[in-house]
């Protein structure tokens, strides 16, 4: 017996409510936004500049005692947080501190580290510091330029590529879902205030392609269905693609999150962050391949004469063989 | 109907061969590790018993390329510096007085008496007394200027030379600053090298960055202060002629002077002519010793032109102090004894031991031609670089055994077919990351993790095709024919798409990112060799062999 996570021949009716559909990811994509606008991302040092501080001790971390010690530097915004993991051994303690970016000084300055080091060392004898990370404030304000250019690129790029290989309406269909879904990560991001650094950016991108990887699926079935069913409506159409991908939908989303979430729960507190972003962003680029990038279609309606042997019809592809 | 030719066989088996092997040497990492210090080290200094037993540890005929591991993996220091090229502008101008004043000196009749003025870090300011001497005062100025060939191949002069009231002043010209900064940076680059290297560290990273930054990795190393100290800001040397001494730092030094504190008496200041009589460009040997009364101490040595204008200078100043400076503080001030001739000396001051080593060292690596400003430095201690291996290693393994189980169980047979090409996509984005000597990051294991998620999407997008199939068409060999035909265009839009993402990552990201965006791009192409190729000569050499009437997939 063969384990299935979608019975066969689903006959599911997608669309039968897709304004509804349209509207909740609509008001997430608001709440996202006014989230943002808010609170704000909680920005790590990589895109607002300062240092940060990991340090390890046998003794438990005592928050209070940690920011006593650093009051007297005068450092201005100091963020100490324990760091807990269970991949952590029984006597590792592990914290966190932050110091903003010290005012006027483009690069960083060993003296405040060794300032702190010591001042650590005064309140816990055996305390190790793993990682000291600083970035100066100009990198960091080109590091968050990069990062906002890099997004916009990746999804330029993959807007002109779907739309060589489709319709207009498939280019746009898909770009929806992809902003969706960069929108939607960000939200999370500002609403938890989970750290945001360069390597949430990377999550993004891996968003933005796991999320087309999804669509482009569905897509490809739409146009090969768009040619068998000529006489049929564009919804029942839509219909009938997404339902035949449904059971490789899953197949795919299960594994990639099985594997994802392997690395969440194991794969240690430094790249929690990361994964979290992607176990996100494949849950959010799965729903939104079906109910926005398929929407969009059905909102915009697609040419439906595809009998004309153009390039961009069928498996131009299927001339290459093992 | 299902035929591959014997040759694609070959190929594709080869393929994989090949992957597998180059991917080895990353099973026994430490191993190889020390096997490739040993060939490196019988390279540099010959053969000793003890290399060559650490060497015998790997066979010479297995490639021994291995996967980098990043900084975050294996725990060391990064830092990213700015070059002040400006900084090599107020030298070469202010390097640049003397000569004018010996180019006027001749006319002084026409061009009258010749004054330094304050000028900014970027331009020289000289004051004439008769203005009416000014054209004949540009002219012979002008003559100093030599050609440059600018980048866009136009040939100009390297100074701009113009007028403004009584005094002449003079600029580098465009097309020499860019030629200086090149040379500049250059300079920078192989100086931070030299010192890095003299220390002896395994695979460090020295990479300039856009036009102006240096960004420096060196693994293994205990902290970034620790790599800036090597690195030095600048240890420039100098020695100048003394005007004064005083303990007021403020004090007016006077035109074409500056006020440099001391280093070790604190609260005195020297004031010293800013035209430095010989620079630490100009030194070819500096050793750590030890004075007459045994205290810590320098040794150095001119090349010839230095030892000369050090000896003339000696030779016309005996009685009169001068400074040694070292980035802009005064070490000592000695009076002149004697005329130096052989163009050696000592530095004495109140060093340790180790003090004088650092400064020999920094002394004979060259001085770097500008100041470093330091825009990022990140520690990575090792402790966490091995807790986020081990911690990626226990998720990786669980992440591939929960894919395998969870594969085997929905597809049967075929999924076994799809877990052994999933096997062997993992060797091969090892054996490739090998190959071009690419660098593992956190990140980047985290990328392999979602290849081993994603890559058996291909597979997936073909079996159920071939389901699909199965219920229409005439056979199984049939079925499993259309399944690959028809999935194809998906995979292949599919996985481009995701490329696009993973190469423009690659072009913006760095760092880490970019160690990221390396195993997602690798495991797409592996992924996709695999699914269409490997897993497809699978099913067709089971086929062949059982020839079923029936399949279930």
């Amino acid at each position: 017996m063969r384990l299935r996570l979608v019975k066969q021949n689903t006959n599911f009716d997608f669309f039968s409510r897709w304004k509804l559909w349209f509207g909740i990811s609509g008001v997430l994509v608001v709440l996202a936004f006014v989230s943002f606008l808010l609170q704000g991302l909680n920005y790590g040092i990589d895109f607002r500049g300062g240092t940060t501080i990991r340090t390890e001790s046998t003794q438990p971390v005592d928050v209070g005692a940690y920011r006593d010690a650093l009051t007297p530097l005068a450092l201005g915004d100091v963020v100490i947080s324990e760091v807990f993991d269970p991949t952590f051994g029984p006597d590792q303690n592990v914290a966190m501190i932050r110091i903003q970016a010290q005012e006027g000084q483009e690069a960083v300055t060993p003296e405040v580290i060794r300032a702190v080091e010591a001042a650590m060392v005064a309140v816990v004898p055996d305390i190790q510091f793993v990682s000291v990370e600083s970035v100066g404030p100009k990198v960091s304000g080109e590091l968050i330029q990069t990062a906002a250019i890099a997004v916009l690129l990746a999804i330029g790029a993959v807007l002109i590529y779907i739309w060589l290989r489709f319709e207009w309406q498939f280019a746009l269909g898909a770009v929806a879902a992809l902003v969706h879904d960069v929108i939607l990560t960000i939200g999370i991001f500002s609403e938890l205030q989970i750290k945001f650094d360069l390597a949430i950016i990377a999550a993004l991108l891996t968003i933005v392609g796991y999320s087309l990887n999804d669509t482009v699926v569905v897509f490809d079935r739409v146009r090969e269905n768009l040619i068998k069913y000529k006489k049929k409506d564009l919804k029942e159409v839509l219909n009938i693609s997404i339902n035949e991908t449904l059971s490789r939908t899953f197949m795919t989303s299960a594994t990639t999150l099985l594997a994802l979430i392997a690395l969440f729960v194991l794969g240690g507190d430094v790249i929690r962050g990361f994964v979290f972003a992607m176990i996100w962003g494949v849950i959010v680029g799965t729903y939104s391949s079906i109910f926005v990038a398929s929407a969009i279609l059905l909102w915009l309606g697609v040419k439906r004469d595809w009998t004309k042997p153009t390039d961009t019809t069928g498996n131009q592809f299927s001339g290459v063989d093992a | 109907m299902l035929q591959i030719d014997l040759w694609k066989r070959l190929l594709i088996w080869t393929t994989v061969a090949v992957g597998l092997v180059l991917a080895l040497p990353n099973l026994f990492y430490p191993r190889v590790e020390q096997y490739n210090d040993a060939m490196a080290a019988i390279e540099l200094t010959g053969e000793t018993p003890e290399l060559l037993e650490q060497s015998g540890d790997w066979p010479s005929f297995l490639p021994s390329g291995l996967v980098n591991l990043g900084l975050d993996l294996r725990g060391g220091a990064h830092l990213l510096a700015e070059v002040q090229v400006e900084d090599v502008y107020a030298a070469r101008l202010e390097a640049l007085w003397p000569e004018v004043r010996d180019v006027l000196r001749p006319e002084r009749d026409t061009v009258g008496t010749i004054r330094l003025q304050p000028s900014a870090a970027n331009e020289l300011r000289v004051r004439i007394s008769e203005p009416d001497g000014m054209a004949r005062a540009l002219e012979l100025v002008r003559g100093l200027s030599q050609p440059v060939v600018s980048l866009t191949g136009a040939l100009s002069n390297d100074l701009e030379v113009r007028a403004d009231g009584s005094d002449i002043v003079v600029t580098l010209s465009e097309a020499e600053q860019l030629a200086t900064d090149e040379r500049t940076m250059m300079q920078s680059l192989e100086i931070i090298r030299r010192r890095i290297d003299e220390v002896g560290t395994r695979e460090p990273t020295i990479q300039r960055q856009g036009s102006d930054r240096i960004l420096i990795q060196v693994p293994g190393i205990g902290s970034a202060a620790e790599l800036k100290e090597i690195i030095g800001t600048t240890a420039q040397l100098t020695f100048q002629p003394v005007v004064g001494r005083g303990t007021d730092a403020a004090a007016s030094p006077g035109v074409g002077n500056e006020i440099l504190p001391s280093l070790d008496e604190g609260g005195v200041f020297y004031t010293l002519e800013q035209v430095p009589v010989v620079t630490g460009e100009e030194l070819v040997d500096a050793q750590p010793s030890f004075d007459q009364n045994g205290r810590p101490a320098v040794n150095f040595r001119f090349n010839p032109a230095g030892a000369r204008k050090f000896g003339d200078y000696t030779a016309a100043n005996i009685g009169n102090p001068f400074a040694i400076v070292l980035d802009n503080e005064v070490i000592s001030a000695p009076v002149i004894q004697s005329h130096i001739p052989g163009g050696s000396g000592i530095i004495t001051g109140n060093f340790t031991v180790e003090e004088s080593t650092q400064l020999a060292v920094l002394l004979r690596a060259g001085a770097l031609p500008a100041g470093l400003e330091f825009l990022e430095e990140r520690t990575i201690g090792p402790e966490l670089g091995q807790d986020s291996i081990e911690a990626g290693r226990i998720a990786t393994i669980i992440a591939f055994v929960a894919v395998l189980v969870f594969m085997g169980l929905s597809y049967g047979l075929f999924g076994l077919f799809a877990n052994v090409a999933l096997i062997i996509n993992i060797g091969l984005i090892f054996g490739l990351l090998s190959l071009i000597g690419a660098t593992l990051t956190l990140p980047g294991i985290a990328g392999i993790v979602l290849t081993v998620g994603m890559a058996v999407d291909a597979n997936v997008l073909i079996f159920e095709r071939i389901r699909e199939e199965l219920k229409t068409a005439k056979g199984p060999a049939r079925a499993i024919e259309l399944g690959y035909e028809k999935a194809l265009s998906a995979i292949l839009d599919a996985n481009i798409t995701t490329f696009i993402t993973a190469v423009i990552l690659f072009v913006m990201g760095s760092g880490p990112v970019r160690g990221f965006a390396i195993t997602l791009g690798l495991g797409i192409m592996t992924s996709v060799f695999t699914a269409i190729f490997v897993t497809r000569l699978l099913i067709v050499m089971w086929f062949e062999r059982r020839r079923p009437k029936t399949i279930e997939v």
